[in-house]
């Protein structure tokens, strides 16, 4: 059986997820050796490595595109761009981690370990073209957002949090692999290539209608859309603050890439209006509901249901600039949200103490700096001009508007709006408001230091320079749509009964 | 092969999977309701063997009414049965349930009347050799790669089931 051992090029086309996977492993094993200072150390520093050779190995296996393991893997420009968004928040993710784990008396062994887990899991996501390698790369980042986000074990929202996450969590990835399971009844294949062609080729059954409907409302919890939306606040508010970064981020990067494939590759059937309901669901609920919250968490996670929304107009525009915007989005979003976030935890303090608005009042005067990167990101989330929310948001709704979404694109507008007030409540607090008893602001360590820098560069690229981006990002849609290009290698039939 | 009195089967099994999971739900008692799943499982390991798949079979009974089934009736023992059962249910959205659940199942049902043409009649051919040896072929053939990736996910899962349990971490 020649023919059903793996070759070099298979391994190339997976090196990032073994990287991350290796690295997460010699972190496993280190850690009873250490104590728990040199654990907090040089753990985080083995952790940062190993995302950064992820991100290394994401380069490289861009050079080798193509199908691996019997079409279960496909390496194209679209996988090579998430492995790249994920592998970089998973290292500004452990950098902010790095002050976040001493200040909070946190053992790290286990907390690196799974972040790097977790990573491969994302990463899996992106360049998985068969429905239960998808699943099963879901399964496993989810598994280790469930344990980090009861990371504060002193406290009971977190653990709160954990148990929230992981009930509902369980829930919506059932529904998906119902989804699944009733694809293949209609299609007779998981394999997202050949589910294509089966619903052009034999029309489309309507199994395949509940199918997708199934599968997004998996997909759906993952991104945190309306109407399933209803743990963010909780959960984003009981778990660790870098945590919150990763999930609301990484996680959600990951959890696009698949909605994109599935969407798009396969060309599913009635997706128009599922999204639609959704998208204007999601902007008006997350931003009417972060006006009124106090805790920074909380209202950070609203502005990620409403930012879950934007991102879903483009899943219902036409699929060429659609595809592009939403991925310009996704690195975009994942720029200034791991940035704030950034701020979030650092600003907390021991026990995550510090996480009310009125906390921030008077920031503008204490620690400067801190404020001033905080403003930035915020201006971001806005969508202001020269920070890459703004390109984000002006390249969704015109491709919108490009695709006649014009009520779409009225509600997107209208919300956006209405976001800025509660931003820019923040910045108010910040530089217009009297500090309010003594909360001392720790000086920013060199980690957290580096962490920001990037964050801020990163949003200040994607704002005054996007093209380059865009243009990687549209021709990543290109290849995602080219009807069945990489006509799948026929697979290696069991050989029955040679054995 | 040929199989017998197959509908009266089907039938017979479908009922007491549909009635041993409407008890679970609605015995107080936990060890009762336990026992009603059992009898869920084990009647669609049943209605799995009638389609020809014996290993699927094993595995549910193995799996399901062997390792989880223990597991369930641990921790039914560990938690104090004669409190909850005096507790009023506190599900009361029940009927936004039955609701949900009968669309589920016309939206099954209309799904399943208009797309006949979909099922084929006989299913597919039969192979010559048995289910359970084409599974383990395309395990470690086709689908070697998300096989081994598995073995990641319940790596996480431990790390996390230690982290949990751990006093302090």
């Amino acid at each position: 059986m020649t023919q059903t051992i793996p070759q070099v090029a298979d391994y190339i086309r997976i090196l990032p997820e073994l990287v991350l996977a290796f690295f997460g492993l010699v972190v496993m094993v280190l850690d009873p050796l250490l104590d728990d200072e040199g654990s907090r150390k040089t753990l985080g520093g083995i952790a940062l490595l190993g995302a950064l050779c992820g991100l290394g190995a994401s380069l490289w296996m861009a050079q080798s595109p193509g199908l691996a393991f019997w079409n279960m893997v496909r390496v194209d420009s679209f996988s090579v761009f998430f492995h790249v968004l994920i592998t970089a928040i998973v290292a500004v993710v452990i950098l902010t981690s790095y002050e976040y784990m001493a200040v909070q008396r946190i053992r790290a062994g286990e907390y690196y370990g799974l972040i790097l887990f977790g990573a491969v899991g994302m990463t899996l996501m992106s360049s998985a073209v068969e429905l239960v390698l998808i699943f099963i790369a879901l399964e496993i980042s989810s598994i280790s957002s469930y344990v980090l986000a009861g990371f504060r074990r002193r406290e009971a929202s977190s653990s709160e949090s954990s148990l929230k996450y992981f009930l509902l969590g369980s829930f919506a990835t059932a529904f998906f692999l119902y989804g699944v399971a009733l694809m293949f009844g209609a299609t007779g294949s998981t394999n997202i290539t050949a589910i294509s062609q089966a619903l052009q080729a034999k029309g489309v059954p309507r199994l395949a209608y509940v199918a997708v409907a199934l599968m997004f409302v998996g997909l759906g919890f993952k991104v945190a859309s309306a109407p399933f939306h209803v743990w963010t606040p909780d959960v984003y508010e009981g778990a660790p603050a870098p945590i919150v970064a990763l999930m609301s981020t990484g996680s959600k990067a990951a959890a696009f890439a698949v909605l994109l494939r599935v969407m798009f590759e396969i060309n599913t059937p009635g997706r128009f209006w599922l999204i639609w309901v959704s998208a204007a669901l999601s902007m008006t609920l997350g931003n009417l509901s972060a006006l009124v919250q106090d805790n920074v968490k909380r209202l950070l996670a609203y502005s990620s249901i409403a930012h879950a929304g934007y991102l879903l107009v483009a899943f219902a525009a036409q699929p060429g600039p659609g595809i592009s915007a939403a991925m310009f989005y996704t690195a975009s979003y994942a720029a200034m949200n791991v940035g704030a976030f950034a701020v979030v935890s650092h600003f907390a303090g021991a026990e995550e103490r510090y996480v009310t608005l009125a906390d921030y009042a008077g920031l503008g005067r204490r620690s400067p700096l801190l404020a001033a990167t905080l403003t930035i990101f915020l201006l971001s989330l806005i969508g202001i001009p020269i920070t890459g929310g703004f390109f984000a948001k002006f390249y969704v709704f015109s491709a919108a508007l490009k695709s006649g979404l014009v009520w779409l694109t009225l509600i997107g507008l209208l919300n956006s709006a209405i976001g800025a007030y509660y931003y820019l409540r923040i910045i108010v607090m910040m530089y217009m408001r009297e500090p309010k008893g003594e909360i001392t602001v720790r000086r920013i360590p060199a980690s957290l230091g580096v962490a920001l820098a990037l964050s801020v560069l990163a949003t200040l690229y994607l704002g005054v320079l996007p093209g380059r981006v865009l243009d990687f990002a549209l021709r990543s849609a290109t290849q995602l749509m080219q009807p069945h290009r990489a006509a799948i290698t026929p697979a290696p039939t069991p050989p029955v009964g040679t054995m | 092969m040929n199989p017998v009195a197959t509908p009266f089967f089907f039938y017979l099994l479908s009922t007491l999977a549909i009635l041993g999971g409407v008890m679970v739900i609605v015995r107080r008692n936990a060890v009762h309701s336990a026992i009603a799943l059992i009898v869920t499982l084990l009647s669609v390991a049943g209605l799995y063997l009638m389609l020809y798949a014996p290993f699927v079979a094993g595995v549910q009974i193995i799996v399901y009414a062997g390792g989880i089934m223990v597991l369930f009736l641990f921790v039914i023992m560990l938690v104090n049965i004669d409190r909850s059962m005096k507790e009023r249910a506190f599900n009361k959205q029940w009927w936004i349930a039955i609701a949900a659940a009968v669309a589920l199942g016309a939206l099954f049902v209309s799904v399943f009347v208009k797309s006949k043409g979909l099922f084929p009649e006989r299913g597919l051919p039969l192979a010559e050799e048995s289910n359970t040896q084409q599974i383990g072929l395309y395990l470690y053939g086709n689908y070697m790669f998300a096989f081994e990736i598995a073995s990641l996910l319940l790596l996480v899962a431990i790390i996390g089931a230690v982290v949990m349990a751990k006093k302090r971490i």
